[in-house]
């Protein structure tokens, strides 16, 4: 019924060229609905980072086509693209990247700034954003002062804080200590639980076990896509205590929805 | 988003790093500063110069005997007697200066006054002693030609000079040096032996030409000067009075006319004299003013270009060093009007800051007084300046903004 989140058609991307070109993306073709939350797995090198990059609209795929929310992103041009990057995606990234010597709750502030939401609008918005990540004390902290697993909860904020389509993170808790890891995949889990479309990178088993869907990368192809739990459904983790995963089939996407709705 | 946004943005950046904001700051200060000043500086001098020039007196000529002119030998002064072993050339007369009073021959003089100048007369009243710069011997007429009026007592009149009496108008300098706070109209002065009586103070003048003091003067009747001090020789100049502004020209070839008939000087041969057209000299002065002014403008024009490639410099490596977060700013949906529009206007702040400053210090710069000279603040020079500076910031941070706003996400992204 709605229009999928993502959908990527044969998508390559091709690095260098000449006896130096790399094929990072070979061919990857891949359909998320609204609500589901996906883990992209791979070894280094597989090409989940391109991928992720692609997804993000930080860079362009060298073949292939790719709709955002049924938008296809190969016909925009630059400030569209900036426009889209706003409104429909939010960036979690691995170092965090928030702005240094900015307060967080001006860097969760600065989404809306580019978006051009009201200052009052936005500071009410960005206050009850930390306050879902569970850093309301912590809004006049700059990033320097923050602890990286509180830094990542700022970087979360800043991503939901604009209602995207679509919350990427790449490798959120790859700099975290088991505690944050904890902190930062439980607020995932719950953001997934309120229908949020989640796509995130990862190369740990119990973080891709937090995911209603894994799909596995090897050298530029999708090898393995299990379904763990349902799209409409709550996350694995958050219903079941067991790790066993239980491995569903699901040769196409679409079909489940289709099947949810 | 908005433009104040947009400027909050680029304060915050500059606020960052405020040690680099305000040496880069400086450079424009500096440069502004400077330009501003020294076209204030060449305004101020070339006040003063026309002011000195106006105070010898408007519309005057001054005729002066020239020691190169004749020429060694030469066949014009060779007819004539050689009034002296250092040159050929006749000295300035009484008779030249009645000559050139004559109405018929001279119709756009007004006043004639020869002059004999001594210098460093020393003059004794009450055994205080004072040093005359200029002792003047001349007509009444003199006056009113060079412009010094009488402040207290009397001018010598015609009379006065028919009877060489020993009379004497003194300036301000001459009064306060022999009288102090008296009143020294009436009293007695001897100079070199000589007594002469105080008729007239004149009013203060202010320093003249390459500041000499034009008020450490005395003036008196021509024949009492010559009587007593000098001798009945030569002119040392004569000061002849137009009728108008627009009669020097006139006046200056008539009595070119005049003297070169006298001293039986050929139209191509050289003058044995000098004129001195206030007007003439006077537009010389600026001009060549002018010439100072804009040199010294060009030279403070350079360290404000100076200024302008530090601030290209300084956003270059700004912009190098935030690449990172120009890419976080680009992923979270930044346009790229928002990242150049930041940029610009850091560099813009930042000219624009060090341009108002430079204005604020040459405002109070331009209220002392140097080397004589107080300076006289132009307008124009302000508003160019100050548009320079905001051209600068623009011109010179569009570069490396424009640098900025191209990166491609991914590639600021990846930048460590």
């Amino acid at each position: 019924m709605s229009t999928p989140v993502l959908s990527l058609t044969d998508i390559t991307k091709t690095y260098g060229r000449g006896d130096a070109q790399v094929q990072a993306l070979r061919g990857v073709s891949l359909t998320v609905e609204r609500g589901d939350y996906v883990a992209v797995m791979g070894a280094s090198g597989s090409g989940k980072s391109t991928l992720m990059n692609i997804l993000g609209c930080l860079d362009v795929p060298s073949s292939g086509r790719y709709l955002i929310d049924g938008t296809d992103v190969g016909t925009l041009d630059e400030r569209r693209l900036a426009v889209l990057r706003n409104r429909k995606i939010g960036f979690v990234f691995q170092s965090f990247n928030l702005i240094p010597r900015m307060s967080a709750l001006a860097n969760v502030e600065l989404p809306m700034a580019y978006g051009g939401v009201a200052p009052q609008e936005r500071r009410a918005r960005a206050l009850a954003a930390l306050e879902q990540v569970g850093l309301s004390d912590r809004v006049r902290h700059e990033p320097n002062e923050l602890s990286g697993g509180q830094q990542q909860r700022v970087a979360v904020a800043r991503a939901l804080v604009t209602s995207p389509a679509l919350l990427l993170a790449d490798e959120p808790t790859g700099n975290l200590d088991t505690k944050a890891t904890g902190d930062v995949l439980e607020i995932l889990d719950r953001l997934s639980d309120s229908g949020r479309t989640i796509v995130l990178i990862t190369h740990e088993d119990d973080v891709a076990a937090h995911a209603k869907r894994v799909i596995r990368l090897v050298d530029g192809l999708i090898v393995e896509d299990d379904r763990q739990a349902p799209v409409d459904g709550p996350p694995p983790r958050t219903t079941r205590t067991v790790s066993t995963r239980q491995t569903v089939s699901t040769p196409q996407a679409p079909q489940v929805s289709e099947a949810a709705s | 988003m908005s433009r104040l946004e947009i400027l909050r943005f680029a304060l915050r950046g500059l606020a960052a790093n405020k040690l680099r904001s305000f040496l880069t700051t400086l450079g424009i200060l500096i440069g502004v500063a400077a330009v501003i000043l020294l076209v204030a500086f060449g305004e101020g001098a070339s006040q003063s110069i026309q002011q000195s020039i106006q105070r010898l007196g408007a519309n005057t000529l001054t005729v002066s005997a020239s020691f190169s002119g004749g020429g060694f030998g030469g066949p014009v002064g060779a007819n004539r007697q050689s009034t002296g072993p250092r040159t050929q050339a006749r000295q300035l007369t009484l008779e030249d200066a009645k000559a050139l009073a004559d109405p018929e021959q001279v119709p756009s003089a007004k006043s004639v006054s020869p002059v004999v100048t001594t210098s460093s007369a020393t003059a004794v009243r009450d055994g205080v002693s004072h040093t005359i710069s200029q002792l003047v011997g001349t007509y009444p007429s003199y006056f009113e030609a060079t412009n010094k009026p009488v402040g207290t007592g009397a001018y010598f009149v015609n009379d006065d000079v028919l009877a060489a009496r020993k009379v004497m108008v003194i300036g301000q300098t001459v009064a306060e040096e022999l009288f102090g706070s008296t009143n020294p109209v009436g009293e007695q002065v001897s100079v070199s032996g000589v007594p002469f009586t105080v008729v007239g103070v004149l009013k203060e003048s202010g320093s003249g030409l390459g500041g000499q003091d034009a008020d450490d003067v005395a003036i008196v009747p021509l024949p009492a000067v010559q009587q007593s001090l000098t001798g009945f020789g030569a002119l040392g100049s004569i000061v002849v009075q137009a009728t108008g502004a627009d009669t020097t020209t006139s006046a200056q070839a008539e009595v070119t006319a005049v003297l070169n008939q006298r001293h039986g000087i050929t139209p191509t041969g050289a003058a044995d004299y000098r004129i001195l057209n206030q007007a003439t000299l006077q537009e010389t002065v600026s001009s060549t003013i002018g010439v100072f002014t804009a040199l010294l403008g060009a030279v403070a024009a350079i360290s404000l270009l100076v200024g302008g490639i530090g601030i290209t410099n300084i956003m270059l490596v700004t912009v190098t060093e935030r690449t990172r977060e120009i890419g976080i700013r680009k992923a979270i949906g930044a346009p790229r009007s928002a990242i150049l529009g930041q940029f610009l206007l850091e560099a813009t702040v930042l000219s624009l800051l060090g341009g108002l400053t430079g204005v604020a210090i040459a405002f109070v710069g331009t209220r002392f007084t140097i080397a004589g000279i107080s300076p006289v603040l132009v307008p124009s020079s302000i508003v160019l300046a100050l548009g320079v500076s905001v051209g600068i910031g623009l011109f010179f941070g569009g570069y490396p903004a424009n640098r900025a706003a191209k990166l491609r996400p991914i590639q600021a992204l990846r930048h460590e």
